[in-house]
């Protein structure tokens, strides 16, 4: 649970944001952020809650750990938590 | 003490990896006596250690434990009896997965499902709350885990719940446990590894108090390898200075005052309060108590918990033999308890560390995992 999953911001309406989880378009709440999310920003999820604004510089560092996990099978304990960590955001609405 | 000290690593550079092996070999000779122990207290780091398989490269002098790090395991019995109690009455349970297969003193969530009663697991507290919302039967969501899912609780707190909801609150607060290990008798923890994403809440700043109390130094880390080996070689060079600070090696998600925003909500709905942590002891403000604002959705004083019963059922003789208290202390690893592998494994747990995929036993099971492999 405190591995946390980054995602790509699409949208922003009000406090939920929907987000481009390596695919997955998933919803996520915003009250716990700490600086403003916009379209075209990283966040790092955590049980359905963003809990930071990931600084360009390290997004692509912080995305090559997960691209590699997401690859392996849901048996692998730390593959399994961020699968879990996906299932914590919300199913995508039609807008 | 710097926001400087890390530096960007990348996830598999194989020439820095054996770089940061000898400087950690390098600064575990220089201390100049063995061993060296170390504590981390994430069940993410673990994870990675054993995945990756870090510890068989670890000098054999360094020992790397896993202290109280896994927030399903460290949940105590008695709040598993009230959830347990609560489930058997009749009132709907929602929990995170791990949870259900934890023991209590006598049964677990999964044991009162199979009794009929209703368990939901949940990812997040929404879902939750969501389900609540349906009906108006009431829902119980048995809160448990660190400051990262407690900001969670609070954030869903105060944007509303609807009346039939009720929070059974089992967060716990990291610090503080850290100065209960290092204050055990037969701690040999010289240094802490503190966990990246619990630190972006809480802020690296907020060990500095402990620093100067125990003079054990802190680093705080990343999850990949590198973070943790890159690491690990500045706290073993502390510990080789004699120097106690805190550094912070993941700067790209931990500041000095950490999330302000949601430590604001932390703390406008919850209070911290003493409690037991499961096998480990009574810690002073280690665990997270709902504000007396929020008694009307606080389940301990809406329904009268009916723990009774459990005292009719004797914990199983196995359990009695369980040592993950003193694994989640650093005392002893799951290669020093009777059960590991045999009658505990992850399809018939005995204990929590067993159950949870972060739990110190079941990522050693998982992963094969050994004390130290250069020593097999």
């Amino acid at each position: 649970m405190c591995l946390g999953v980054p995602g790509f911001v699409v949208e922003v309406d009000g406090n939920m944001a929907l987000v481009d989880f390596f695919g997955a378009y998933r919803h996520v709440r915003l009250e716990l952020v700490d600086q403003p999310v916009a379209p075209g920003d990283y966040i790092l999820n955590h049980v359905g809650y963003a809990i930071r604004r990931i600084p360009e510089e390290d997004i692509e560092g912080t995305l090559e750990m997960y691209r590699q996990l997401l690859r392996e099978a849901d048996d692998d304990l730390m593959a399994g938590d961020v699968r879990a960590e996906l299932k914590a955001t919300g199913e995508r609405r039609d807008v | 003490m710097s926001d400087q000290a890390g530096r960007e690593l990348k996830f598999r550079d194989r020439g820095q990896g054996a770089g940061l092996s000898a400087a950690l070999a390098a600064a575990v000779a220089a201390v100049g006596r063995a061993p060296v122990s170390v504590m981390h207290v994430c069940g993410s780091h673990e994870q990675a250690i054993a995945r990756f398989g870090l510890r068989a490269g670890f000098p054999r002098d360094l020992h790397v434990i896993m202290g109280p790090g896994c927030p399903v395991c460290i949940t105590d019995q008695p709040e598993v009896d009230e959830a347990v109690a609560l489930a058997r009455q009749g009132v709907r349970i929602a929990t995170y997965g791990d949870m259900v297969r934890v023991p209590g003193t006598s049964a677990s969530l999964a044991d009162a499902q199979a009794e009929g009663a209703r368990v939901d697991v949940v990812y997040s507290i929404d879902q939750a709350i969501a389900t609540a919302r349906e009906s108006a039967e009431p829902m119980v969501f048995f809160a448990t885990g660190f400051e990262t899912t407690a900001v969670a609780t609070a954030a869903a707190v105060l944007a509303g719940t609807p009346p039939n909801f009720f929070v059974l609150s089992a967060h716990k607060y990291i610090p503080p446990v850290m100065e209960i290990v290092c204050e055990m008798p037969g701690s040999r923890i010289e240094g802490f590894i503190a966990a990246g994403h619990a630190a972006t809440i809480t802020g690296w700043g907020i060990f500095e108090a402990f620093v100067a109390r125990h003079h054990v130094p802190v680093v705080i880390a990343g999850f990949e390898p590198l973070d943790i080996l890159a690491a690990l070689v500045r706290l073993v060079e502390m510990i080789r200075d004699r120097r106690a600070a805190v550094e912070n090696m993941f700067p790209r998600c931990v500041t000095r005052e950490g999330n302000l925003v949601a430590q604001r909500q932390l703390w406008q709905v919850f209070a911290p309060a003493g409690g037991r942590w499961r096998g480990i002891a009574h810690v002073p403000n280690g665990n997270l108590r709902l504000l007396d604002r929020w008694a009307h959705l606080d389940a301990r004083r809406h329904f009268a918990i009916d723990l009774a019963r459990l005292w009719d059922e004797a914990p199983s003789p196995l359990s009695q033999q369980c040592v993950c208290g003193d694994i989640m202390s650093g005392l002893k690893t799951p290669a020093d308890c009777p059960l590991f592998g045999a009658e505990c494994v992850p399809d018939t747990p005995v204990g929590a560390c067993m159950v949870s995929t972060e739990g110190t036993c079941r990522i050693w099971r998982e992963y094969g995992e050994q004390t130290c492999l250069s020593r097999v």
